[in-house]
């Protein structure tokens, strides 16, 4: 039995997956090459080249032939894999887990850290939400306390320093069974947990016209403020990591609120007013006279 | 080391209270002034309205305010200008070829520019102030202020002034549109300020937000009703 492949790249983006699949099926002779073909895609590419640190940096264009089931990271190794075998530079960007949850992924594709999907990093986002002979540009995320390193690499080692400075509980919390020995109402435990969400990914820096660290800072702030282990050093902490992000030059929250909506883990502004109140109430408060 | 005082109002959120607060207290303000105002559209000739700003002018407790009120909008208005900088030099000098977001929210426009809209605020301001409270207060009687007997007590004639001004065409353009930029400014200001002193409270929050939006709609819409009443009655 045949099956007209031309009819059915034609109607895939209608015809639901199991019925391309049994097309392949019907017809067992099919070679694996004409599958891959079914969801073939071309894309042109504007991408950010940059040398390193000093380098002006430039636009560059390029095509690349992939298919819509690709992960926009496995697209950019197929790039990299034709660039290096023409003797080409490759494209250098972060990425380590691919399932959303490092946060060493970034990117801004056609405008948005993260790419046009909500709630998901960059190695979450397919290419089924793109379309054929589709331009992507992809940039750097922007900020001047995140400097470019090279091409798409930024250095983000200034979140490492806010949380050096104070995002962590230093007294002695037991083992498992300890921690679960304090009873902490379910309310306050969501807040905190959907606070322990942020990846440090600092899409919040990139999509913010101030570059402001301040979801950030709130979320690492909030998860620890809320929960009895964390109070302890409460007061010392927020002081401390707020202090450190004005210091690496992070700009001032606006409440303009970009920063949520380009959150993969949609980290909400609410804990931007909370790290407020813990900051005006801690620097009052606190018996720290400097 | 620098007294902690110091600190936390030269710190991030130190600066971003000060903003806060001070624009708390002028929205404040804008709502007496509004009330004050308003006496103009009494048809007496003014009278209510003269007997009022002479009252504003020698109430000691009111003199102090004002004093308060001069000296928040400077610092609103240097704080601010501080904050742009620091925010620009954030951002970095290389900035995005493409630009887009998700954020639904309304006032995201208002509130990358507030900046912008502050300038010309307070340019308004400096006009408004060199035109009717330089001339009570500084301006030579007879010349640039005429007295008027109310209950055998001479007192000036700010009304007159305000009459001047008011039928002016292009004056009355100007004011109106200068109301429209302050209703933008408060759009985003209004609840941006409770967000900043820390209050986000899913049972107060969309309370808020209300009532800055009606707030911003409302008050400058009062102030610039004013100039359009006086300029129909005049034509």
């Amino acid at each position: 039995m045949m099956v007209d492949n031309k009819l059915i790249i034609g109607l895939s983006g209608f015809i639901p997956v199991h019925i391309n699949l049994l097309s392949t099926f019907i017809n067992p002779y099919q070679p694996l090459s004409t599958l891959i073909n079914l969801y073939k895609m071309k894309l042109n590419l504007k991408i950010w080249r940059q040398k390193n640190a000093k380098d002006n940096g430039r636009f560059e264009t390029y095509q690349v032939v992939a298919n819509e089931h690709m992960s926009f990271l496995e697209m950019l190794d197929v790039l990299n894999e034709s660039l290096t075998s023409s003797q080409k530079e490759p494209v250098a960007f972060d990425h380590d887990c691919r399932e959303g949850i490092c946060g060493t992924c970034s990117l801004v594709i056609n405008g948005q850290p993260h790419g046009p999907m909500g709630g998901t990093t960059t190695c979450q986002l397919h290419l089924r939400h793109f379309h054929d002979g589709q331009t992507i540009v992809i940039e750097p995320f922007r900020a001047r306390a995140f400097p470019v390193l090279k091409d798409l690499v930024v250095d983000r080692s200034a979140f490492d320093r806010i949380i050096q400075a104070g995002g962590y509980v230093s007294i002695d919390t037991g083992q498992a069974p300890d921690g679960n020995a304090i009873p902490v109402g379910k309310d306050v435990a969501s807040k905190s947990f959907d606070a322990a969400a942020c990846i440090g990914c600092g899409a919040c820096v990139a999509a913010c016209p101030n570059s402001s660290a301040m979801l950030f800072v709130s979320a690492k702030v909030s998860h620890l403020a809320l929960l009895p282990q964390g109070k302890i050093e409460a007061k010392k902490r927020v002081m401390d990591m707020v202090n450190q992000m004005d210091e690496e030059g992070f700009g001032m929250c606006s409440n303009i609120t970009a920063c949520e909506a380009e959150c993969p883990k949609q980290i909400s502004v609410e804990n931007i007013a909370r790290l407020n109140r813990e900051f005006i109430g801690s620097s009052f408060t606190s018996t720290e006279k400097a | 080391m620098k007294s902690w005082f110091f600190r936390f109002f030269t710190s991030s959120i130190g600066k971003k209270l000060l903003m806060a607060l001070t624009g708390l207290f002028l929205i404040l303000f804008l709502m007496v002034h509004l009330a004050g105002n308003l006496q103009l559209l009494y048809n007496d000739g003014g009278v209510a309205f003269n007997v009022y700003a002479d009252f504003m002018a020698h109430n000691p407790l009111i003199q102090l305010v004002s004093k308060g009120n001069f000296a928040f909008i400077l610092l609103h208005a240097i704080v601010g200008t501080v904050l742009w900088v620091r925010n620009r030099s954030a951002r970095g000098s290389q900035g995005y070829a493409v630009q887009k977001t998700k954020a639904t929210q309304t006032n995201a426009g208002f509130a990358k520019n507030m900046w912008y809209l502050g300038v010309i605020v307070f340019v308004f301001i400096i006009i408004h102030l060199l035109q009717f409270w330089a001339m009570m207060k500084f301006g030579d009687v007879g010349a640039d202020v005429n007295l008027v007997d109310i209950d055998g007590k001479q007192v000036k004639n700010l009304y007159a002034l305000v009459e001047v001004a008011f039928t002016n065409m292009p004056f009355v353009f100007f004011y109106v549109l200068s109301m429209a930029v302050i209703a933008f400014h408060l759009w985003h200001g209004f609840q941006s300020a409770f967000q900043t002193i820390g209050w986000n409270h899913p049972k107060y929050t969309p309370v808020v937000q209300f009532l800055g939006k009606a707030y911003s709609v409302l008050v400058p819409l009062g102030f610039a009703v004013i100039p359009i009443v006086f300029y129909l009655r005049h034509a």
